[in-house]
């Protein structure tokens, strides 16, 4: 796209496709905001009212708002560091050649296949059930009490499942950055005198940084908005202890029918996956350019 | 610091045999050139010298200690690579001082060697920049630099100027050369390029197949080659081979004749022949031509030699310049 003429072909052409995705942006966003300064409960449709910063003031006054808030982050940076951190480990060890590598490769892969609701339900029922859980036999074999996950530790379960879910999708990226590592580089550096941790600091995590920004940022979209997991499991509880910002506006529309104050929550949970972004794209977004 | 001796040394991929067989004695200093056809084992001797590979069997000495079985940052070798394979995410002055950052020497020491090395090999101004933002020539020193930085016992260079314009494949072919002189290190230096070969060796290796056809100084294959194969390979324009009743006559299977001693007439001679295509270049003609008993071979006269296309023309091979091969390609 040198020239001037070809610039304003390529503006012409992809307008189309830029235009529809506003619209299909906007027009929600635009209702949820609208929503969230109506008084509306789908108890009583017909009688919506103005209500100013009603719901706001309401959905941040609420004792859970900043329990969610910190729920969320720390769902968000626990599932990042398990995954990026196992996924990295993964991948060195599925890069190099195996016995039965293929094989290997597709099991690693699989939970990606797995449905959320499916997927927790199966942790909660046969994995971490405190006493029919493969977890219990465990402790149980090693002569300890078994735990009961989603009571005692609820957020760290779900961090646990949400994690495996994604573990596979980060191993993935970083596998192909991995394997797009040059060899003469590896060898220039052991005939440097590199150790195998000189090497991996050195050449392989620089080389793959940019898979990692690009994994963080997009798992940082879905993981802000978790939501299957929860419900099947712990309903956000005990108390708050497992409610994310997500969780929260479902509980205000679907449990208290108030759509306003949903609503309100909703743009609340904008502004922050904005700073979010913000946040990472300071810290992380010069590795993509 | 730098003699390395090879022991009988093999080495297979799976069944795929690449060195059969490999002994050779290499002296401290010297600038040893390993010459031979794309594929014959070239890199593959030289990724054993340096340790990137294990042999199959034999023994491999540096300084008379056995290091067969030592990993390669222990054998104290330093090695160009043809990719170059300088590290991406720093800067020049970072990948040069690597070897040296590793080695856990001190910041000082370390800038210092940096210096010496950027003013030996004119990098000076390009210490902050990335290997990306870099031309091939200098990226190759980059590349050289590292390597010189250790004071390694010996240097590997492989294939080192293949990605280089003409230009400045002459250019850096006479900086390595200098480099040597001023450094008295071994080098070991890996080409299919017989002109790197001449130009720049002590002693040149030539290979086929993974096994060593002779061994001498440049001027040692160019006068006597072992072989038909060194013979052909060493010189340029390549040298010419005629075989059959002339041959026979002279009593070998076949003969070889360098371009380059050929004596030319337009009106008689030993071998009589139509011109092909005549290459003017000044300094030297170098002259296709189709001999009347049916070889195609080149001859090269010195300054201009005034014929063209279709001219008729007499070759006679110089006094005491016509190599004889047995019919197994030996020398006779
Ligand atoms: N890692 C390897 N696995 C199998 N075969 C190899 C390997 N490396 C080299 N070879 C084979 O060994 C032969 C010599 O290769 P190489 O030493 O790279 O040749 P050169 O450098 O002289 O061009 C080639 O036939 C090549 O296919
Ligand atoms: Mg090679």
């Amino acid at each position: 796209m040198a020239t001037r003429q070809t610039q304003s072909l390529a503006k012409i052409m992809r307008a189309p496709a830029i235009i529809l995705l506003l619209i299909w942006m906007i027009v929600p966003l635009g209702m949820t905001l609208y929503y969230s300064f109506l008084n509306y409960n789908l108890l009583n449709p017909t009688q919506t009212s103005w209500a100013g910063w009603f719901n706001y003031q309401y959905f941040y006054t609420d004792p859970a708002f900043w329990d969610s808030i910190w729920n969320t982050l720390i769902l968000v940076l626990g599932v990042l560091c398990i995954t990026v951190v196992g996924g990295i480990l993964i991948a060195l060890l599925i890069d190099k050649p195996i016995f039965g590598q293929g094989i290997v490769r597709i099991l690693v892969i699989s939970p990606f296949f797995v449905m959320p609701p499916v997927a927790a339900l199966i942790w909660k029922n046969m994995i971490m059930h405190p006493s029919y859980g493969v977890f219990a036999d465990v402790a149980q074999f090693l002569g300890m009490a078994p735990v009961d996950w989603f009571a005692q530790y609820p957020l760290f379960s779900i961090i646990l499942i949400v994690a495996w879910q994604w573990l596979p999708f980060a191993t993935l990226i970083l596998l192909t950055a991995l394997q797009s590592l040059d060899g003469e580089q590896m060898e220039a550096a052991e005939m440097d005198g590199a150790s195998a941790l000189s090497r991996f600091i050195y050449l392989t995590l620089p080389h793959m940084s940019r898979a990692i920004t690009v994994v963080i940022l997009i798992q940082t979209i879905f993981l802000l908005s978790i939501y299957a997991e929860i419900l099947v499991t712990t309903n956000g509880g005990p108390g708050n202890a497992s409610t994310n910002l997500t969780y929260l506006i479902y509980r205000a529309a679907r449990l208290n029918f108030d759509i306003g104050g949903a609503a309100a929550g909703g743009i609340i949970a904008v502004v922050l996956a904005n700073i979010v972004a913000i946040f990472l794209m300071r810290a992380v977004g010069k590795n993509l350019d | 610091m730098g003699a390395i001796t090879l022991q009988n040394v093999r080495k297979s991929f799976g069944d795929v045999e690449v060195i059969p067989g490999v002994d050779l004695e290499i002296n401290e200093g010297e600038f040893v050139v390993f010459v031979g056809p794309s594929g014959c084992g070239k890199s593959t001797l030289l990724r054993l010298i340096a340790g990137l590979e294990d042999v199959t069997s034999g023994r491999i000495l540096i300084d008379g200690q056995d290091v067969t079985d030592a990993g390669p940052a222990k054998r104290g070798l330093a090695m160009v690579f043809q990719s170059y394979a300088l590290y991406p995410h720093m800067s020049v002055r970072k990948n040069i001082a690597f070897p040296l950052k590793m080695a856990k020497m001190p910041e000082a020491e370390q800038k210092a060697r940096v210096d010496r090395a950027a003013k030996i090999l004119n990098l000076d101004s390009y210490l902050d920049r990335r290997p990306g933002q870099l031309s091939g020539g200098q990226r190759q020193r980059v590349a050289i630099g590292r390597a010189i930085v250790r004071e390694p016992a010996a240097f590997l260079f492989d294939e080192p100027l293949s990605n280089l314009d003409a230009a400045l494949r002459v250019n850096m072919r006479v900086e390595i050369s200098d480099l040597h002189n001023k450094l008295k290190t071994t080098m070991i230096y890996v080409t299919h390029d017989q002109v790197e070969a001449m130009t720049m060796a002590d002693k040149i290796v030539v290979l086929r197949a993974g096994r060593i056809e002779q061994v001498g100084s440049p001027l040692d294959l160019y006068n006597s080659p072992a072989n038909r194969f060194v013979g052909g390979f060493i010189g340029s324009p390549n040298m010419n081979f005629i075989e059959g009743e002339a041959a026979r006559r002279m009593g070998a299977h076949s003969i070889g004749v360098r371009p380059e001693h050929w004596r030319m007439s337009t009106t008689e001679g030993a071998f009589p022949g139509t011109v092909g295509v005549a290459e003017h270049l000044g300094s030297d003609t170098l002259l296709h031509v189709e001999l009347d008993s049916g070889e195609n071979v080149i001859a090269r006269a010195e300054g201009e030699f005034p014929v063209h296309h279709g001219d008729k023309i007499w070759l006679t091979p110089q006094d005491g310049r016509v190599y004889k091969f047995r019919e197994d390609g030996l020398a006779a």
